[in-house]
């Protein structure tokens, strides 16, 4: 019963990956494909396997490359922080809100989610351009003269991140607060703690499952996030999945595509089955 | 031969080697990687009988239970059921219907789907379904609630239309995880007695697992008490409780107060034990077979014991000196807990027969006395 | 249980839904904005429907609408069935061969950066195609499978988790009442996680109708999915036009949302006493 998805998760999910694994090993070409293949004939009865490192090597020396890997990581751990800030009190009240109103603000929140992250993010192009809503706000109460720049800066990519992502953080947090035992927090204020001892001591170790899948949810996608840096992030806001997008469709490098895109996979690979190990443990506790 | 509870208990074809058994338990074990959830158990069940199997959670009643009912294959050993090997059997293809604890009613049907959802597996014709059904609502007193859903009925309608899903398919054996466990106990009173009017007329013969020793003393023409894996003592309820073969049985049912001793004499037809913790002897008016100068222990039921403020007549034996430590008042008996100068505390009860009783309080001086027949002797 | 929060979570929330929600506002009242600058308002002219007209007729954003839907259709039927059976597998058998590979296979989209596995698709129909000449150039079939690909890992997860907490007693009541397992998982499992399934039908369908990423690495000529079309306008700025779309969205995915959302309350007394 489990071969199909199984067989098809091994022909569509993991054999593409092997095949990136190859290509980043080959030579460009301008060809159709546009890469030569690993294997070649040599004479007779010889196979050559033809591995060529360079694409790695060049990933490494030029520092275009290593600027992006580690400014995606940087802006991923700090929308995932910001993500955090805003979102932890958000799903705290709603699991702790009445149930009517837990099911009206859930579903404000689903909301979001189900609305297209691309339409989502070409909202804040209207809000954050120089004759943008909040320009004009600005500059009609009086407070600005000049309108500021706010789109295509690191700036606008944050905010961006931060609003397309804070969905993925709450709704996880939320599934594991809601599960939370309240009456702890009563037991440990009648045992001589404040509320935000309580809060400190009890629910914030407790939701500690509900954090950790949050922020991976927010920050291994935001990593190779390419559509925000694209749209409001100017052309200084280096991020890697937008790095490999360019290799890809403008530069037709697609060897080098591949070698960005495994290196790209290396570096998320720990958190990524970090994330499964919470997983597994949020629900071996709850069963 | 009847096949009512009441019937089979008159009977007792378990005392008679000529009567076949209609559920034979040869030998079966179930592990669960290391852990040996049931132990080697033999039992044989009689048409029309109630049995009860009764114990503790983690006994293994459960897991007994769930492999008759097909649930669970055994490790090893053999079931048969009505003289057929059913071992490997799957629960679809057993005559075997069973009730389960949370009564697993489908809540996508309503009560009539559920409960001929079985003889529609049987793929029956429409009318003898439908008029099967509607005896077996009648029977269980729910035909105004058939097209109701699950969830719209309370937790003892629930229960009788779980009892009527398995039994309409009228089972050889009908298996019941602890029927009563979820009612409350004015219900559950009630209900005991259903079930054992509704065996008898239809004369289906029920094992039953349960913890509450109430119910099995209640439901059950034979008892099974089991313990880690093992089944201890099987027998009526009145052989279980007067005549408990071990410390462990005779704690599990009902209270006791247990009492260690020597043997000092030891004729056929009469024992002397000789107790430390009661601090005096205690005389039992039949012989026991113990090798001599063995560790046993006595055990007399808390309301066979009498208590008064004045010192009884006769001997020296079974009879003790001690001062009342607690008093619970339940309506229509009382509980009195009299500490014993060795320190042992002794559990006494006595029905309140009048109301303006000599009041016994606190701290009062007391003596414990009981008769000759009624310790019982175990020797583990 | 103490319902009342505190006046910092309150107003945490507050600040939180509004952060969410004026971007989102702002786009629908600018839909109504006759200007073609979007965002100054042309208070003589509007508020006006001239840009719904316009989107309406507009036949490349209608074309690509299309194109969308039929894949989004057929990627969410797809994804329900192959999430179906892996989630199934999952929940039930605790042990057997491939499981942790199943298990970290099905859930490993979830998280990945779609740009590796866009990448990574297209340079398997690449590969395919030079190897025994299929997909024959890559269009909505090879989009369908990409989108299913990921798709799928959402549906296990969902089924997966509503059979966990699945009462397995009614199985075994059916069973023990004379239903064969197959028999028992169509006439009882499956109508009870309905809910579960349709959530991820409508998951898997949104994930398709809005995806970006795997699309354009896994389209070929004449496959333009509605997000590209919209991706490549706003790529130059603001349009009136994608302020309508978005409109049009909002208020289609809000009424489904109350619509399930109510049906679901409904369904919600069926489950409350079993499964």
């Amino acid at each position: 019963m489990v071969a199909l998805p199984y067989l098809w998760l091994l022909l569509f999910f993991v054999a593409p990956f092997l095949i990136v694994l190859k290509i980043s090993f080959s030579d460009i070409d301008l060809a159709i494909p546009p890469y030569k293949p690993l294997l070649e004939w040599v004479g007779k009865h010889s196979l050559a396997i033809k591995l060529n490192f360079d694409n790695y090597a060049f990933l490494f020396t030029d520092s275009l490359y290593l600027h992006a890997f580690a400014n995606s990581i940087k802006v991923a751990f700090l929308s995932t922080l910001m993500c955090l800030i805003i979102g932890y009190p958000m799903a705290y009240g709603i699991a702790r809100a009445k149930p009517a109103a837990r099911n009206v603000l859930l579903l404000l929140v689903i909301l979001p989610f189900w609305t297209s992250l691309l339409l989502r993010v070409y909202a804040w192009i209207g809000l954050l351009k120089g004759n943008g809503v909040i320009n004009n706000v600005l500059m009609s109460l009086g407070i600005i003269h000049e309108p500021l720049t706010m789109l295509y800066t690191p700036l606008a990519m944050y905010v961006g991140i931060v609003y397309s992502y804070l969905p993925f953080l709450i709704l996880p947090l939320y599934a594991n607060l809601e599960k939370m035992d309240w009456q702890l927090l009563e037991a440990a204020q009648d045992l001589g703690c404040r509320p935000w001892q309580a809060f400190y001591k009890i629910t914030l170790p407790l939701s500690r499952n509900g954090i950790l899948a949050g922020s991976m949810l927010v920050f291994i996608p935001a990593v190779g996030e390419f559509v925000i840096p694209a749209l409001l992030g100017g052309p200084n806001a280096l991020m890697i999945g937008r790095v490999l997008w360019d290799e890809f469709f403008s530069n037709r490098a697609w060897p080098v595509a591949s070698a960005v895109a495994i290196l790209l996979l290396i570096l998320l690979v720990p958190f990524m089955m970090w994330y499964q190990s919470v997983q597994a443990r949020e629900s071996a506790g709850a069963r | 031969m009847t096949t009512s509870a009441g019937g089979v208990v008159k009977a007792q074809p378990w005392n008679d080697p000529t009567t076949r058994p209609y559920v034979e338990i040869e030998r079966i074990s179930k592990s669960f990687g290391d852990f040996k959830a049931v132990n080697d158990v033999s039992l044989k069940v009689y048409k029309g009988e109630i049995f009860c199997l009764l114990g503790a959670s983690g006994c293994g009643k459960t897991t007994l239970l769930r492999m008759l009912g097909g649930f669970e294959t055994p490790t090893s050993g053999k079931i048969l059921i009505d003289g057929e090997d059913m071992t490997g059997v799957p629960p679809y293809e057993r005559p075997v219907n069973m009730m389960f604890q949370s009564y697993a009613l489908f809540p996508h049907m309503n009560v009539e789907q559920n409960v001929a959802f079985g003889l529609k597996q049987d793929r029956l014709p429409r009318l003898q379904i439908q008029e099967r059904v509607a005896t077996m609502l009648d029977l269980v007193k729910m035909s105004d609630y058939a097209k109701r859903k699950p969830h719209q009925l309370s937790g003892g309608q629930r229960q009788r239309v779980a009892l009527a899903r398995s039994l309409v398919k009228r089972p050889k054996l009908l298996l019941l995880d602890e029927p009563l466990g979820a009612l409350d106990k004015k219900l559950r009173e009630h209900t005991q007695f259903e079930l054992i009017s509704l065996q008898d007329k239809l004369g289906v013969t029920f094992i039953v697992v349960t913890h509450d020793q109430e119910e099995a003393m209640t439901l059950a023409s034979r008892i099974g008490v089991m313990n880690h894996g093992e089944i201890v003592q099987a027998g009526t309820p009145s052989e279980i409780y007067e005549f408990p073969n071990s410390k462990f049985v005779a704690d599990f049912v009902g209270s006791v107060n247990m009492f260690e001793g020597k043997l000092i004499e030891d004729e056929p037809d009469y024992v002397r034990i000789a107790s430390a913790e009661l601090g005096g002897t205690i005389y039992v008016s039949h012989g026991i077979s113990a090798p001599p100068e063995a560790v046993v222990w006595a055990a007399v039921r808390p309301e066979k014991m009498f208590m008064s403020t004045t010192a009884p007549e006769g001997g020296a034996d079974n009879v003790v000196r001690g001062a009342v430590q607690d008093i619970a008042y339940l309506g229509d008996l009382s509980i009195y807990l009299v500490k014993l100068p060795t320190g042992k505390v002794v559990r006494v009860t006595q029905p309140n027969t009048s109301r303006h009783a000599e009041a016994i309080s606190w701290d009062q001086q007391v003596y414990l006395s009981w008769d000759a027949t009624s310790p019982v002797v175990v020797t583990r | 249980m103490n319902y009342r929060s505190s006046f910092f979570v309150v107003t945490c929330i507050a600040f939180g839904f509004a952060f969410l929600y004026i971007p989102i506002l702002s786009m629908v009242v600018f839909s109504f904005n006759a200007s073609k600058l979007v965002t100054v308002w042309d208070s003589a002219n509007s508020p006006t429907l001239k840009w719904y007209y316009a989107l309406l007729n507009n036949e490349e954003i209608l074309d690509a609408a299309w194109i969308s839907l039929k894949v989004a259709v057929i990627n969410a039927s797809g994804s329900v069935i192959l999430g179906t059976l892996a989630g199934f597998g999952l929940a039930r058998f605790s042990r057997f061969r491939g499981r942790f590979t199943l298990n970290a296979m099905a859930t490993a989209p979830l998280v990945m950066p779609e740009v590796i596995t866009g990448l990574s698709l297209l340079l398997l129909f690449v590969a395919l195609e030079q190897l025994i000449g299929w997909p024959a150039g890559r269009g909505i079939t090879t989009m369908t499978i990409g989108h299913m690909t990921f798709s799928m890992a959402y549906v296990t997860v969902i089924v997966n988790s509503r059979l966990a907490s699945f009462d397995t007693a009614l199985e075994e009541a059916a069973m023990d009442l004379g239903a064969r397992p197959f028999k028992v998982f169509f006439v009882i499992t499956l109508p009870i996680i309905f809910p579960a399934i349709l959530s991820g039908w409508l998951l898997a369908f949104t994930l398709s109708w809005d995806d970006l990423v795997i699309s354009s690495f896994t389209s070929g000529p004449g496959s333009s999915t509605l997000p590209m079309v919209v991706f490549s306008k706003v790529r130059l700025g603001v349009s009136p036009e994608i302020n309508v779309l978005a409109t049009i969205t909002l208020a289609a995915v809000s009424a489904m949302i109350v619509a399930v959302s109510l049906w679901m309350a409904r369904r919600a007394k069926l489950d409350k006493t079993a499964a």
